[in-house]
């Protein structure tokens, strides 16, 4: 409760602070500080198991130590990101108040739709992540590409989301208790009813649709490239794995009942992304864009935590949450610093600035998921979990090969990072401050440290 | 010591320390001399480690185990047995002559090339004594992702390729085998740590000896391992990374990766296939076994075939990988025993070859048989020391090789006479393309290559004369070698009963 009121009220703070202060690098400073109140705040609530703020919602949220757990993931990675690409913020444009904000409410939103006990709540968070969203997509007002991007992203999000409310309806119709509440939601073995059935594809298309699962996946190369770097790498880490924790929770808790009636979908679906994004990004020849597509083949392995359902999954969405976030806002705050934005653009890093050109490659290295990575557990995770699930073993070996082939599209960028010589001047083309170095190193610390060992996140669970 | 200091952690993180020492080396010299002194010392621990054997009485001094991933069942746990201690030594002596004979001068960034080279080390050691899958498989792909930077960075001209086909080819197995680790782990027993802690299922080597198993899911679980174990052998049809990998890497590398890391596949197939999957072992037994006859003959012809010097060498050890792969899959005793001591061997004498390729390399500037002649008139002492090296290739009687080929040869021979005679075929194919080779390349008249060829100096002398001592003591006296690992073909055919 205390993520979802305090990130809130700092989000109309920044926006005030938008009005009245002129300084266009104080509000970095002002989102830091906020950031860190938040954080902290939200350790505690793990901690202590009570929010400081009692509010009668009518047990329309519920916290729990893993919604808890999860939150504070996101705090932190937030947290990381600001104190890595805040500078990069400020380059947007003139509004950089409102850019702050505007992530102030997206966190705000991730925190309802994290701890949500109603369909209704899941739906106001979803919505109140989503747009935002929208307008820091559009940010580069002066950009055709950014717009572009911004208005495919708003037509396609906002028909998902019709999508998701009729299938809200639909439940809310067909169960017998007429009732909002998920825990309420009674759906009972054997043959499901048209309307829930009904309900609960809908929902779960529109799901795919937020976290880019194929063949829901259209928009998310076109606005991944379009929208300004820094905020894509909000975008595809942070925001991503709250729609997967989600969609996790809703299907866990409303529908884990028929687990097996939808499981071969979720499967289908788990193939098709896999397939789609792994191939697609091999033939990228933007870093921008082959790390868009290689968000979609991740958000296949996340896929497998629903597939599996089961108390591994959970523990291994907390972990890929952690790690993909980590790994995505380190490099994408590497590729705000390049001059040339293709895979081209990455040769010769490895000479001209060494310690950006091997945190570059740990980062790659995690998300293929070489051991000693935070990658590594996550993906393992991921797996025991689907095999722990028995009967589909061949959607395990699936993943395992195309897990193999992304190897290869994030192997070209540490080819060219160390392998490649530069033909340009410079490969670095804006100026790195040494509290980027540290931040670096942070991230580095962070991730070494998940992938050797992964209680260290997954602990806080059963606190 | 024991209880502080225990030979496993000394074997991982003396070169680790080496590794970390030689990033900060201010030049060339330093960062090689670092290297060789942590080697010497790493080489130091692992003679002395033969000095307590007795597993019973020297249980702390050689078992390492700390608490990991707790409710997972995962420990850090390495170890010394006899088979681990065989290639323990095998790396411990194979990195400081390695180490010592590459002498590439003008090396770009020194400092980074010995410190991977020294982390691979680390990562081999790991692989030679993890008594737990996950840590195993932990080292397994540690040993794997230095050697891909090292080939990648100082390679030849097409050496980007050449390694990324390497590394997918690998890292594609050992995912597999990763998913064949998770499906054992789920039908293990639990596993109780001793602070009182239960997991429900164990990563431990032994409960993975002991997991429940039907005969479909064995089969299954055996092509997940086996394939991952192949690649890196490898194994015909899986063999395809490894000529170009070896031709394009820098020969220091080579070494490493045709000395010691293919004994990773071997080591594989000793410690984890054959005693996890008894059955499905023997069942496939007369396939892998084809499939290695098939990679000898095959290799042999291509190696008869090559004019470029580093391919020979690669094919002929694939031919000798094959010949130890079958040998392994004939699983009966004496097979066995000769594996263990030719995987020893093979290492020594492999490494010899390269090192004496290398020399040539370096000293004319061409890798092409075709172009050399005449060595040995410029060169006597060079040419003296790798007949001996090449002799003991090709197993004659007297040299190292030959006991473990003819061990090997007759456990094939009881398993069929068919597959030990075309094996067989190998052994004489083997001797038909070393000799040529040397004939072509030491003998016959000094061409303009080869005139202005000096004689090797002290250390290349003193390395070759080490493991040409080597190749004589064991050939002369195998016995403390057979020694060392009989105890670990009497686990392992108690275990295939």
């Amino acid at each position: 409760m205390n993520a979802i009121i305090l990130t809130a009220i700092w989000g109309v703070i920044m926006m005030f602070g938008g009005v009245f202060i002129k300084s266009k690098t104080a509000p970095r400073f002002v989102a830091i500080t906020g950031m860190l109140i938040v954080l902290s705040s939200s350790i505690i609530e793990l901690l202590t198991k009570k929010s400081f703020f009692n509010f009668d919602h009518n047990n329309m949220l519920h916290t729990d130590g893993f919604n808890l757990t999860f939150i504070a993931i996101v705090m932190t990675c937030t947290l990381i990101y600001f104190l890595l690409t805040g500078t990069e913020i400020e380059k947007v444009g003139s509004h950089v108040g409102e850019y702050f904000a505007l992530i102030f409410f997206i966190l705000c939103g991730i925190s309802i739709a994290a701890t949500f006990n109603t369909l209704l709540m899941l739906f106001i968070g979803i919505e109140i992540i989503s747009i935002p969203l929208y307008i820091l997509t559009g940010s580069d007002k002066r950009n055709l590409k950014s717009n572009e991007a911004a208005l495919k992203y708003f037509l396609m999000g906002a028909f998902s989301t019709g999508i998701m409310l009729m299938g809200i309806a639909f439940i809310y119709g067909g169960n017998p208790n007429a009732s909002f509440y998920i825990d309420k939601i009674q759906i009972g073995l054997g043959h499901m009813p048209v309307l829930i059935a009904a309900g609960l594809l809908f929902i779960m298309v529109s799901m795919s649709f937020k976290v880019s699962a194929a063949p829901f996946h259209f928009w998310t190369p076109d606005v991944y490239d379009g929208a300004p770097t820094v905020f894509t790498s909000f975008m595809s880490s942070v925001v991503k794995v709250a729609g997967f924790f989600a969609f996790l929770r809703l299907f866990e808790l409303s529908f884990g009942i028929v687990h097996e009636q939808w499981q071969y979908l979720i499967a289908f679906i788990t193939v098709a992304t896999l397939v789609i994004g792994n191939i697609t990004a091999v033939f990228q020849q933007s870093v921008k864009r082959m790390l868009a597509y290689s968000s979609i083949a991740q958000a296949g392995f996340m896929l497998l935590a629903i597939f599996a359902l089961n108390a591994k999954a959970k523990e291994g969405i907390l972990l890929y949450s952690a790690a993909y976030s980590l790994a995505s806002i380190g490099i994408f705050g590497i590729l705000t610093k390049m001059e040339d934005y293709t895979i081209d653009g990455f040769n010769g890093l490895g000479k001209e600035n060494p310690l950006m050109a091997f945190a570059a490659t740990v980062f790659l290295l995690s998300l293929t998921g070489i051991p000693l990575t935070a990658g590594f557990q996550s993906k393992f995770f991921m797996l025991m979990a689907a095999v722990d699930n028995g009967h589909q073993f061949w959607l395990v070996i699936v993943a395992v090969i195309f897990a193999a082939i992304s190897a290869y599209y994030y192997f070209r960028v540490i080819q060219a990072i160390y392998f490649k010589e530069s033909d340009r001047n410079v490969v670095v083309a804006n100026a790195v401050n040494p509290f980027f170095n540290y931040m670096l190193i942070v991230i580095i610390a962070l991730i070494v440290i998940i992938g050797i060992y992964p209680e260290i996140v997954i602990g806080w669970m059963y606190r | 010591m024991g209880n502080y200091i225990t030979f496993p952690d000394l074997l991982i993180w003396l070169p680790i320390l080496a590794g970390f020492f030689c990033l900060f080396a201010v030049n060339q010299k330093h960062a090689k001399n670092t290297a060789i002194v942590f080697s010497l010392l790493t080489l130091g621990v692992s003679i002395a480690s033969l000095f307590f054997t007795n597993s019973e009485k020297y249980m702390t001094y050689n078992n390492v185990s700390y608490i990991w991933l707790k409710y997972l069942g995962a420990n850090y746990f390495i170890g010394l047995d006899a088979t681990g201690r065989m290639l323990t030594l095998l790396t411990a002596i194979g990195f400081p002559l390695i180490l010592l004979t590459s002498q590439n001068d003008q090396l770009k960034k020194p400092n980074s090339f010995y410190g991977l080279l020294m982390l691979t080390q680390a990562g081999l050691m790991g692989v030679f004594m993890a008594f737990d899958a996950l840590t195993f498989y932990f080292f397994w792909e540690l040993a794997l992702i230095p050697v891909y930077f090292l080939s990648s960075i100082w390679g030849g001209e097409r050496r980007i390729q050449a390694t990324f086909k390497f590394f997918v080819y690998t890292f594609a197995g050992s995912l597999l085998m990763l998913v064949g680790i998770i499906y054992i782990y789920l039908h293990t027993d639990a596993r109780a740590f001793v602070d009182g802690t239960i997991a429900t299922h164990s990563f431990a080597l032994n409960a993975f000896y002991n997991a429940q198993l039907s005969g479909t899911e064995q089969a299954w679980l055996f092509a997940a391992f086996f394939i991952a174990f192949a690649i890196k052998m490898p194994i015909f049809p899986f063999h395809t990374w490894q000529p170009d990998a070896y031709d394009q890497s820098p020969t220091t590398v080579t070494m490493v990766l045709s000395g010691i890391m293919v004994k990773m596949g071997l080591f594989g197939v000793l410690r984890w296939l054959l005693p996890m999957f008894p059955s499905a072992s023997i069942h496939h037994a007369n396939l892998v076994i084809t499939l290695s006859v098939i990679g000898i003959v095959y290799a042999s012809c291509l190696a008869m075939m090559q004019d470029n010097i580093k391919k020979l060498v690669a094919y002929s050890s694939i031919a000798h990988i094959g010949l130890m792969c079958a040998a392994l899959f004939a699983m009966n005793e004496i097979s066995i025993q000769g594996v263990l001591i030719q995987m020893f061997n093979h290492g020594i004498n492999i490494i010899g070859m390269w090192i004496v390729v290398e020399i040539i390399e370096r000293k004319t500037g061409v890798k092409k048989i075709s172009e050399l002649s005449g060595l040995a008139a410029s060169a006597p002492v060079l040419t003296i020391l790798f007949i001996i090296i090449a002799l003991a290739n090709i197993a004659l009687p007297l040299t190292n090789a030959f006991t473990g080929e003819f061990l090997m040869f007759a456990g094939l021979y009881q398993k069929n006479i068919w597959f030990a005679v075309f094996a067989g075929l190998g052994v004489i194919l083997s001797a038909v393309y070393t000799l040529n080779m040397i004939q072509k390349v030491f003998y016959g008249s000094v061409n303009n290559v080869t005139t202005e060829v000096k004689d090797i100096n002290l250390t290349e002398k003193l390395v070759l004369i080490v493991i040409v001592g080597i190749i004589f003591f064991i050939g002369v006296y195998p016995q403390p070698l057979i020694d060392l690992t009989s105890e670990s073909v009497t686990n392992l055919m108690f275990k295939l009963k």
